[in-house]
């Protein structure tokens, strides 16, 4: 029950990660494409059966028009736009290598097809959540990943040989949890020149990060790996005349994998948790890229809670469902790579 | 002057040119309205809860940093001869009368009799003369200073009697009794000692206990909690009296809580937390406005106010700067032309639908809409046109890659920064705007969002920046007001700040017609004299106009004499007359 459970959040993560990958492809705009007649749009209603009573078998949207007190939209119902799968749309260049204008979906110019309406300046939502969660999605991975192999590798060199080394590096540890971190990023972006691209920007706070987030795996793994050494076929092993290289490689890492991999999946969400908190504070990712966590920014103003709020939910959503995928891998991975009988 | 203390008052030149209050009135075409003794009687009693941007720093009314410090001296000071911010005119204040000389330079007041501090020691001749010496003395820095320069020399200030002092100026001053207004009287009994000691800058801190400081406005500081909230208390003996001769302010408390954000202010005021705002911004406005006729508050949209918002290129000249980069990049920002190109990119008429809902003017000078009689209206609006500024550029010798980018003569792309302060959500979205309008004449623009005294120290001490969207205004009409922004020497000249000597021609020709208007007592002239500089700058364009947004303000439903105003404090200029209808109220 609980494997399935996780094989399913599983799937969840893959897919989510493929949509990230393949953002120009899924979203049918460009993330900071503005359509300044179409600010705060509702979510486009796709409709089925016409105005005649006559149902299309491919779903269709009518094109947008402001109302007459100018506040709000109608459907301008003279013409419909059927969506179309593989829609052409503007060109982009597939994993950034292959030129391609072919969009998972979409509706024929004039005609627009916001799936979850727009922002004040017009930019579609869905795109820009699909292309946010690349930002979001990369910089969990990526920081989860720094951390990790910081921490494997402190923790492990400090579990394996003890002693003053192994003081040494936990002091070193403890040096770490204690900075704050918050500030030094701050001032990473002080110093960092203006005409720093957003993109570059990200990968610093995220550098960053990684490099501040080893500590509580290298601790983790340090009780692991020194607890593996005094196992009795890790003794014999050494009986035997084997190096530490070959102590390490063979029987210490393979021991601390589980640990590493449970605190993967747990570090992910809060690195992504990280960025959307450094974005809602405006210290993270630069507009017009988006991220999950500079969208959520936009609920800090009061108009847009007040008025369009459920249609900024949407990186909220994503980001909870993200999160409690990542923790039910995290559990899933748990229950087998303890169990003994698996080990042998 | 070491850096740390040169930022506030480098703070203060930029966002308070609306200290600079000195000019004619404007004719805004509103019918005239009753002065402020004609308002309708109120009933006394009651307090009123108001919302503050930022802490303030000091209860000195002679240091005035920022808005807050601004908001506060209006209400604890009195003036001599004041500026209504109602009807823009002059009104008499603690002077009841006063004459100028034929020549324009020597101007008798008369000051009221009767009157007392709240503190209850009587006021009179020494206490201005007082007020002045320490206003001018270099040494104490007061914010006013600057502003009683006249043809580089003080105001020169003798007490002939307890109640009639004179005010020599150097030269004839176009603005008049305008002069005068701002400038805060305080009590010679209470600050007498610090300014002999030499301590008159620590003088009346927020530690200061309340029964040491008196004023002559309308209500005195009693309690201060950091973070939380400043309480106002009524000046029993304040000198203003209604039109059935009852004592004013009619309000007991004036309670200002800090509220960071606009935002947040907004959320207060909806809650009822907050009684009375002003400064929201249209989105909130709108927000606030979808309640319907239910809601406890009234909103009032006065109209264009004074403020505009504005791009600019760093055109300082940074021959001793080490910025390569930045230098190199000027090459393209002094040529007029594009500045043009640029200017006829930006879709302004979005920028006022898109971030104003429509409540806001596009400008193509600095005298916005609200201000009727300094507006040159013969400058032509521009409007939007791609392929106009595409081919201004082409003909400056610019010209597109295959990549479809902006390349200069020497095949450079061009690809520049603008920065804003990041706390601005307006400012923010002008320059998301900015950046895509630009992104289609092949510009590569980033934007960078900083906080608002980072960005301060690189516009006026660093200069390493290439191009910013800023506001300035809101203070008078009158065009002294701006002098710092358009005088090359001046230390608001944004663009390229306290020149030596003009860099260009036309900064050289705005210098003299500025300085012409000055000394000008020919109202006729003078518009003519300012015309020519709207001309000159609409032309010119060192800055790129954007727009002027409108005064939003609300109250609640049931306080009286609620006036905004287009001048700060908009909605608390008459404070003293602001009062509860509903006796439930007062009972808060």
């Amino acid at each position: 029950m609980k494997g399935s459970l996780s094989r399913l959040a599983g799937l969840v993560l893959l897919a989510l990660h493929l949509g990230a990958l393949f953002a120009e492809f899924i979203a049918p705009y460009g993330y900071a494409d503005q359509n300044r007649d179409f600010a705060y749009a509702p979510p486009t209603r796709p409709h089925l059966i016409d105005d005649e009573g006559r149902f299309h078998l491919v779903p269709f949207v009518y094109a947008l028009e402001p109302d007459a007190d100018g506040r709000g939209y109608v459907e301008r119902r003279s013409e419909r736009f059927p969506i179309r799968l593989f829609a052409r749309g503007d060109s982009y260049r597939l994993l950034g290598v292959f030129p391609a204008s072919r969009h998972l979906f979409g509706v024929d110019q004039p005609g627009r097809f916001f799936l979850l309406g727009t922002d004040g300046l017009g930019r579609d939502l869905f795109s820009r959540l699909v292309h946010g969660g690349r930002v979001s999605l990369f910089a969990g991975i990526l920081g989860a990943g720094i951390a990790l192999l910081l921490g494997t590798l402190v923790g492990g060199l400090s579990g394996f040989y003890g002693g003053g080394l192994d003081r040494l590096l936990m002091r070193v540890t403890e040096v770490f949890m204690a900075l704050p971190w918050l500030y030094l990023l701050i001032a990473a972006r002080a110093v960092q020149p203006l005409d720093t691209p957003p993109a570059r920007a990200l990968l610093t706070v995220v550098l960053i990060l990684g490099c501040f987030g080893w500590p509580r795996s290298a601790r983790l793994v340090r009780g692991v790996a020194l607890s593996a050494r005094e196992r009795e076929y890790v003794r014999a092993a050494r009986g035997f005349g084997a190096s530490n290289l070959y102590l390490l490689r063979r029987h210490i890492l393979p021991r601390t994998a589980a640990v590493a991999w449970t605190q993967g999946a747990l570090l992910v969400p809060q690195f992504i948790l990280a960025e959307v908190g450094l974005s809602f504070l405006g210290i993270g990712v630069n507009q017009p890229l988006p991220s999950w966590g500079n969208m959520l920014g936009e609920l800090q103003h009061f108009h847009v809670l007040a008025s369009g709020w459920w249609w900024m939910v949407a990186p909220g959503v994503a980001l909870i469902a993200v999160i409690l995928a990542y923790d039910l891998v995290a559990r899933g991975a748990t229950v087998p790579a303890y169990d003994p009988a698996t080990r042998s | 002057m070491n850096r740390s203390d040169r930022i506030p008052r480098l703070l203060a030149a930029l966002s308070l040119l609306s200290m600079l209050a000195c000019g004619r009135s404007a004719d805004d075409g509103r019918t005239p309205e009753p002065a402020a003794a004609e308002a309708p009687a109120g009933r006394p009693g009651g307090r009123l809860v108001a919302a503050l941007r930022a802490e303030p720093d000091t209860l000195n009314p002679l240091f005035v940093a920022n808005r807050t410090a601004q908001t506060l001296r209006y209400l604890t000071s009195a003036d001599l001869i004041h500026i209504n911010r109602y009807t823009q005119e002059v009104e008499p204040a603690l002077a009841e009368s006063w004459s100028v000389s034929d020549d324009g330079t020597l101007y008798t007041l008369n000051l009221r009799r009767g009157i007392r501090f709240s503190d209850g020691e009587p006021f009179d001749a020494d206490d201005v003369v007082f007020s002045f010496a320490v206003h001018l003395d270099p040494e104490v820095g007061s914010s006013n200073r600057q502003l009683l320069m006249v043809a580089g020399e003080p105001i020169r200030v003798e007490k002939i009697d307890s109640h009639t002092v004179t005010f020599e100026l150097a030269a004839p001053y176009a603005v008049g009794e305008r002069i005068f207004d701002s400038v805060a009287i305080v009590p010679q009994h209470l600050l007498a000692e610090s300014y002999a000691s030499g301590t008159l800058g620590t003088a009346w801190g927020l530690g200061t206990p309340p029964e040491q400081i008196a004023g002559l406005g309308p209500f005195q500081p009693t309690s201060y909690r950091p973070g939380e909230r400043l309480t106002l208390a009524r000046n029993p003996h304040y000198w203003r009296r209604d039109q059935a001769g009852n004592p004013l302010p009619y309000l007991d408390e004036l309670v200002f809580l800090v509220v960071a954000s606009e935002d947040a202010q907004a959320i207060r005021f909806q809650n009822g937390e907050v009684d009375i705002v002003s400064g929201l911004s249209a989105e909130n406005f709108a927000a606030l406005e979808a309640r319907g006729p239910d809601a406890s508050y009234v909103l009032t949209d006065l109209g264009a106010g004074l403020a505009y918002n504005f791009l600019f290129f760093n055109l300082n000249d940074l021959a001793d700067a080490d910025l390569p980069e930045v230098a190199a990049r000027q090459k393209w920002f002094r040529q007029r032309d594009f500045r043009r190109a640029v200017h006829q990119a930006i879709d302004r008429q979005g920028i006022r639908r898109l971030v104003y809902s429509d409540r806001a003017t596009v400008i193509d000078s600095p005298v916005t809409s609200g201000n009727r009689l300094w507006r040159n209206e013969r400058i032509a609006p521009v409007s939007r046109s791609i392929d106009g500024a595409r081919r201004l550029l082409a003909e400056a010798g610019f010209s597109w890659n295959e990549d479809e980018q902006l390349v200069d003569a020497a095949g450079t792309p061009v690809e520049f920064t603008i920065i804003t302060n990041s706390s601005n959500t307006q400012r923010l979205e002008i320059a998301a705007i900015v950046q895509e309008d630009l992104r289609q004449l092949g510009m590569s623009v980033q934007v960078v969002p900083l906080e608002f005294r980072t960005m301060v120290d690189r516009l006026l001490n660093s200069c390493d920046y290439d191009a910013c969207v800023l506001g300035l205004g809101g203070g008078d009409v009158d065009p002294n007001s701006s002098m710092a922004v358009w005088l090359s020497s001046g230390a608001s000249h944004l663009w390229a700040l306290r020149q030596e000597t003009p860099a260009t021609p036309w900064e050289a020709e705005i210098d003299s017609l500025m300085n012409r208007q000055l000394a000008e007592m020919d109202p006729v002239e003078r518009k003519r004299l300012f015309d020519r500089v709207q001309e000159i700058l609409a032309e010119e364009l060192p800055f790129i106009w954007i727009v002027s947004p409108n005064v939003l303000a609300g109250a609640h439903r049931d306080l009286g004499n609620f006036r905004p105003a287009v001048l700060e404090p908009s909605a608390l200029w008459n404070a003293y007359e602001l009062f509860w209808k509903n006796s439930n109220k007062n009972l808060d």
